[in-house]
């Protein structure tokens, strides 16, 4: 492991430019699903590798805290390796990749599928946070519709979806109301990561660095996801079982594994899915 | 006598040196369809906004069915105007999401004021494209692919949907060929009797006026110059302006 860098503060951001934030996160805790402007940092890496993430993890971080980083669900790629690297060597904390053991998860597009617990916080990565965006282009007016909490909006999209496609064909990104006042979006989880966000014991807090928008979810705190009577909220999920616990309740991703056709199912939780190996092997 | 639907009193409204509504009263009872007519620029439009509170007047005030609407938060008349108003727009693209499909402009209201049923929309939306004469099979298509009367027709469904008591139209008729136009008319007419709507309608189209309204206001630089029964104004104009108005309508 490499020994924190000198010369720069606990955890990369200066103390005024912490409290900054953390200002931001109470306000989001305190309004459930409202976004807070917030003055978003230039951090060393690019918009859309999570530069809200790194920042509202930096504000939360103390020195005892276990960090975990995942991507897509996986703790062995790329953003989440580097991200843990960063946090290593900036603020000397413990980094792992194991679930149960972490205090701090920063994620991006997936929820683990342990149960988190109410010593946990859970930082997402928003690449856009405003739910409307796409469905009305003026940003004062989704400001005017949220205050008013006039959503109609968003079912008529929800609407356009079972009339073209038969059902709500959105699979990832999925509207949720929280608790009962503001509509959120979750950033792009899938569908099936939706109802672990109702009533999660964690605090769960979303950072979206390009766009300068922090919202929070308080745990316990109800989120539902948008639907109708007679077309009901589904969780998607692939049918497969994985290929290497044979999980068939966790999340899949599909992996190419040659150039004639071969393909294989897997958790897309690494974490999850090593777990579930080892048990495996113990008990044999 | 019941009390009027809504009542306006001492409108007052000036752009820098021009009077737009100088001085302007009105009553529209239940059920009611009044019409305002005048040329260009005489403040038809403008009286239609103040009045639907989407425009502060200088002086004067609004009352709706008893609430004050120049008082009221923007929250008050929103819910306002989704579900006893509606507006229907001279151009049916300020009105419609081109971009969603025929019966999802019509549920949008729907499921503005809470309706969470598909079916249920679903059906609503389709009822009310038969009944302004759209063949309901093309519930799920674009409105860009509907001709302008058929567009205009579509913006009456989605507004009249929630049983509005009280409708704006501004122009409903305009940039519309004449024959289209009189089916329009005749639809307007249709629903207005089969609803009970009350109805304040802008037009510079003297015809349309005296087809669909019961009373008239003519107005001539932000003054109501003449009011009263459709046919005696129209009959038996009084004032000059009104005379020569009625007097520049083209006899086919």
């Amino acid at each position: 492991m490499t020994a924190p860098e000198s010369g720069y503060n606990f955890a990369y951001l200066d103390e005024s430019t912490k409290r900054m934030i953390r200002r931001a996160i109470l306000k989001g805790v305190a309004i459930p699903g409202h976004q807070v402007p917030f003055g978003s940092r230039e951090m060393p890496l690019p918009y859309g590798w999570g530069t809200g993430g790194i920042q509202v993890t930096a504000s939360i971080l103390g020195p005892a805290d276990v960090l975990k980083v995942i991507d897509q669900g996986a703790d062995d790629t790329t953003n989440a390796v580097s991200i843990r690297a960063f946090f290593r060597r900036v603020a000397g904390v413990a980094t792992t990749e194991r679930t149960a053991e972490a205090t701090v998860i920063q994620t991006r597009h997936r929820i683990p599928e342990r149960p988190l617990t109410e010593n946990q916080i859970l930082v997402y990565q928003v690449p856009m946070p405003e739910p409307l965006f796409r469905l009305e282009a003026r940003v004062a007016e989704t400001r005017r519709m949220h205050a008013l909490a006039d959503y109609g909006l968003m079912h008529v999209r929800l609407y356009e979806d079972v009339a073209r496609h038969g059902r709500i064909a959105t699979s990832y990104n999925y509207p949720v109301m929280v608790n009962g006042r503001y509509l959120m979006s979750p950033s792009p989880i899938p569908a099936f990561d939706n109802p672990k966000m109702h009533r999660m014991p964690a605090l769960q807090l979303f950072g979206a660095g390009r766009e300068k928008r922090i919202y929070a979810v308080p745990p316990w705190t109800e989120v539902r996801s948008l639907d109708f009577d007679d077309h009901p909220f589904r969780p998607i999920r692939a049918p497969q079982s994985c290929a290497l616990c044979g999980s068939q309740e966790s999340y899949l991703d599909e992996v190419l594994t040659d150039d004639r056709g071969g393909r294989i199912f897997v958790c897309s939780d690494t974490d999850w899915c090593a777990e579930r190996q080892a048990a495996r092997e113990a008990a044999e | 006598m019941t009390p009027p639907l809504l009542s306006a009193r001492g409108l007052e409204l000036r752009f820098g040196r021009i009077a737009a509504l100088d001085g302007v009263d009105l009553d529209i009872w239940p059920g009611e369809v009044v019409a305002i007519v005048g040329e260009s620029g005489s403040g038809k439009t403008t009286l239609l906004r103040v009045l639907s509170g989407l425009m502060p007047p200088d002086a004067g005030e609004v009352v709706f069915d008893g609430q004050d609407v120049l008082g009221m938060s923007e929250a008050a008349r929103r819910r306002l105007m989704r579900t006893d108003w509606g507006f229907v727009h001279q151009n049916p693209r300020d009105g419609l999401r081109m971009g969603v499909s025929a019966g999802g402009n019509i549920g949008e209201r729907l499921m503005a004021v809470g309706a969470r049923h598909y079916g249920g929309i679903r059906a609503q939306a389709s009822e009310w494209l038969a009944r302004v004469e759209i063949d309901p099979s093309r519930i799920d298509a674009l409105p860009r692919t509907f001709s302008g009367g058929m567009q205009q027709r579509l913006q009456i469904a989605r507004t009249l949907v929630t049983h509005p008591r009280l409708v704006f139209m501004d122009e409903p008729t305009g940039g519309l060929d004449v024959s289209v136009q009189a089916r329009l008319l005749d639809l307007i007419r249709a629903l207005v009797a089969e609803l009970g709507l009350a109805v304040l309608l802008v037009t510079h189209d003297i015809a349309a006026a005296r087809l669909l309204a019961h009373r008239i206001l003519v107005m001539r630089h932000g003054r109501v110059v003449e009011q009263g029964l459709t046919d005696r104004v129209l009959d038996d104009p009084q004032h000059p302006y009104t005379q020569l108005l009625v007097a520049s309508v083209l006899a086919a």
